[in-house]
């Protein structure tokens, strides 16, 4: 008797998954048809298709500039943060002492705290250093909250290797750097680079901290298409979207798919 | 943000080995964190204190801005309404990722990929673009209205009022409520349930008396980041929502951008971010409470 009532209740759960499931991944897709509209409107769904809006975004030099600058900040992130999440890994993992905890604890703050505080009190430091609107202002408020996504992949994968083979290469002879070079490095090196691509991700999405430290001269991506949606209905900022969406999309995958393989090949 | 994972797991825990190197080779270990320091130190710290200090000194020094708003009605309004927002978000995560975890964990290797990768989508794509999105779904006379006046409800405004913020921001932080969730369903051994069920109790009852305890602190951990989340959240409440409705991140950038008062923009600061530690430190102790129970269970 048991039987139907279970196997109802089954269906009701995938039902009611496949509905979470489609709510949790199609908005983000109709910004693709949307940027593919013939009509200066928001109206969904398009009745007609052009690539004009596509044409618009290559040709304004503002949203060009805007995908420049958010190209040229990211990387910039990428090295930073690697370059400091993963020193601070290696000073995490290899030694302990007192108030590590806290430290561990202060490293993944930014992770927690209202970005709205921190974006008021940003933009009051950066008013005064004369840093609103400048590559390095960008590189530092994005490489602080980039510093966990390398941080918490590069702790991993130093965790998980064995160290008696630093070991076995000092023995050998080599020296630190010799032994850091040919041993440590190529062992941590997915860690590092899924670190680095996503401190390259964060700061291409990030949005709350750049519209406060921007200015008229610089803009990233998202700041501009933010100021776009308040002010106007052009679908170019769906072009612009979509691109956003492409671009991230890849990455991501990418990480992926080099670490799946990564796993494999060991 | 998949790192959220991580960080409700208790995160970084390193098997630390203890270091017996000479202390000039651990100062100069320490020397590492220095890059990693100063950043927070400029791009995190700084700012935090620099809130802080005109909270208490601007326009002059003393506890005014406080005074001013425990006193405002106005701001008692919207704290009251961030935090029915913030509620509002995590029922809503609750109520639909509760049961997507359990079909995660209940699923099968293949059907269980596809599910992670649903829940992970959100995470790759910017907060911008799924803003945007809901700004064309939720539009006057756009798709969702449509569908709903198509069902016999008329038409409901949805931009521009609470309920389009709260949907907005349900479908934002839907995956920080899940994947902390699936993670803590994944460890729950499932003998227990055939256990139970040998021992007579029909499926209701061991959901009841033995998943649902189980999985309380995933629950626990995944209720706690949105709460969080939601409570400082700026850009969809902004783009969703309208000044009739504001939350206090959108009041923080009024003080600040339209009327120059720093002092109160870091007052609110200041009673965000006291609120956020708070809820931290009792949730902290009850799940802490909770686990230990089970695990004396156990």
């Amino acid at each position: 008797m048991r039987k139907p009532v279970a196997r109802m209740w089954n269906g009701a759960l995938w039902l009611f998954c496949a509905l979470v499931a489609l709510w949790l991944a199609a908005p983000s897709l109709i910004v693709i048809p949307l940027s593919l509209t013939d009509k200066p409107s928001f109206s969904f769904p398009p009745t007609g298709w052009s690539t004009r809006w596509y044409t618009n975004f290559f040709q304004d030099p503002s949203w060009v500039g805007a995908l420049a600058s958010s190209l040229q900040v990211g990387a910039l992130v990428a090295i930073v943060a690697t370059i400091a999440g993963t020193a601070a890994a290696a000073a995490l993992t290899r030694s302990a002492f007192r108030g590590q905890q806290t430290v561990n604890a202060i490293l993944l703050a930014p992770m927690i705290a209202p970005v709205i505080v921190v974006a008021v009190g940003l933009y009051a430091l950066f008013l005064r250093a004369n840093l609103l609107g400048t590559t390095l202002g960008f590189v530092i408020a994005h490489s602080v909250l980039a510093l966990p996504f390398v941080i918490i992949p590069v702790t991993a994968s130093l965790n998980g290797f064995d160290r008696r083979l630093e070991s076995a290469a000092a023995m050998c002879g080599a020296n630190r750097w010799t032994t850091f070079r040919q041993v440590t490095l190529p062992l941590v090196a997915p860690g590092v680079i899924s670190g680095a691509l996503f401190a390259f991700v964060t700061s291409f999405d990030e949005v709350v901290l750049s519209l406060f430290i921007q200015s008229p001269y610089l803009q990233t991506l998202p700041v501009k298409m933010y100021a776009s949606v308040t002010r106007d209905t052009d679908p170019t900022i769906a072009a612009a979207a979509t691109l956003i969406l492409g671009l991230t999309t890849v990455l991501t995958l990418t990480i992926t798919l080099y670490i799946a393989r990564r796993n494999r090949v060991r | 943000m998949a790192t959220v994972e991580a960080l409700v797991a208790g995160s970084i825990t390193a098997d630390t080995v203890i270091d017996q190197a000479a202390p000039s080779k651990r100062w100069g270990r320490l020397g590492l964190l220095v890059p990693a320091g100063l950043l927070l130190i400029v791009g995190f710290v700084v700012p935090l204190v620099i809130m802080l200090w005109y909270a208490f000194t601007d326009p002059s020094v003393g506890f005014g801005n406080f005074a001013w708003y425990l006193g405002d009605a106005v701001q008692q309004r919207i704290l009251l309404r961030t935090f029915t927002t913030a509620v509002n978000v995590t029922v809503v995560c609750l109520l639909l990722g509760y049961p997507y975890a359990y079909a995660m964990v209940a699923a099968g290797p293949k059907l269980r990929a596809v599910l992670t990768l649903l829940v992970l989508v959100p995470f790759w794509t910017s907060l911008m673009v799924r803003t945007f999105a809901w700004v064309i779904l939720l539009q006057d006379h756009g798709p969702l209205q449509s569908l709903l006046a198509t069902v016999g409800l008329g038409q409901i405004p949805l931009i521009r009022t609470n309920l389009g913020v709260v949907i907005g921001m349900s479908q934002v932080l839907l995956p920080f409520f899940v994947l902390p969730l699936y993670a803590v369903m994944t460890n729950i051994d499932r003998r227990l349930i055939l256990a139970s069920s040998s021992l007579g109790a029909g499926p209701l009852t061991s959901f009841f008396r033995i998943w649902l305890p189980l999985s309380l602190p995933g629950v626990g951990a995944g209720s706690l980041i949105v709460f969080i989340s939601s409570l400082g959240f700026y850009v969809t409440p902004a783009l969703l929502g309208s000044p009739g409705n504001s939350l206090i991140s959108q009041q923080i950038f009024t003080q600040v951008n339209g009327l120059l008062q720093w002092g109160r923009a870091g007052t609110m600061g200041v009673v965000l971010i006291v609120i956020t530690l708070a809820i931290l430190a009792i949730l902290a102790l009850v799940i802490g409470r909770s686990t230990s129970t089970i695990k004396g269970v156990r």
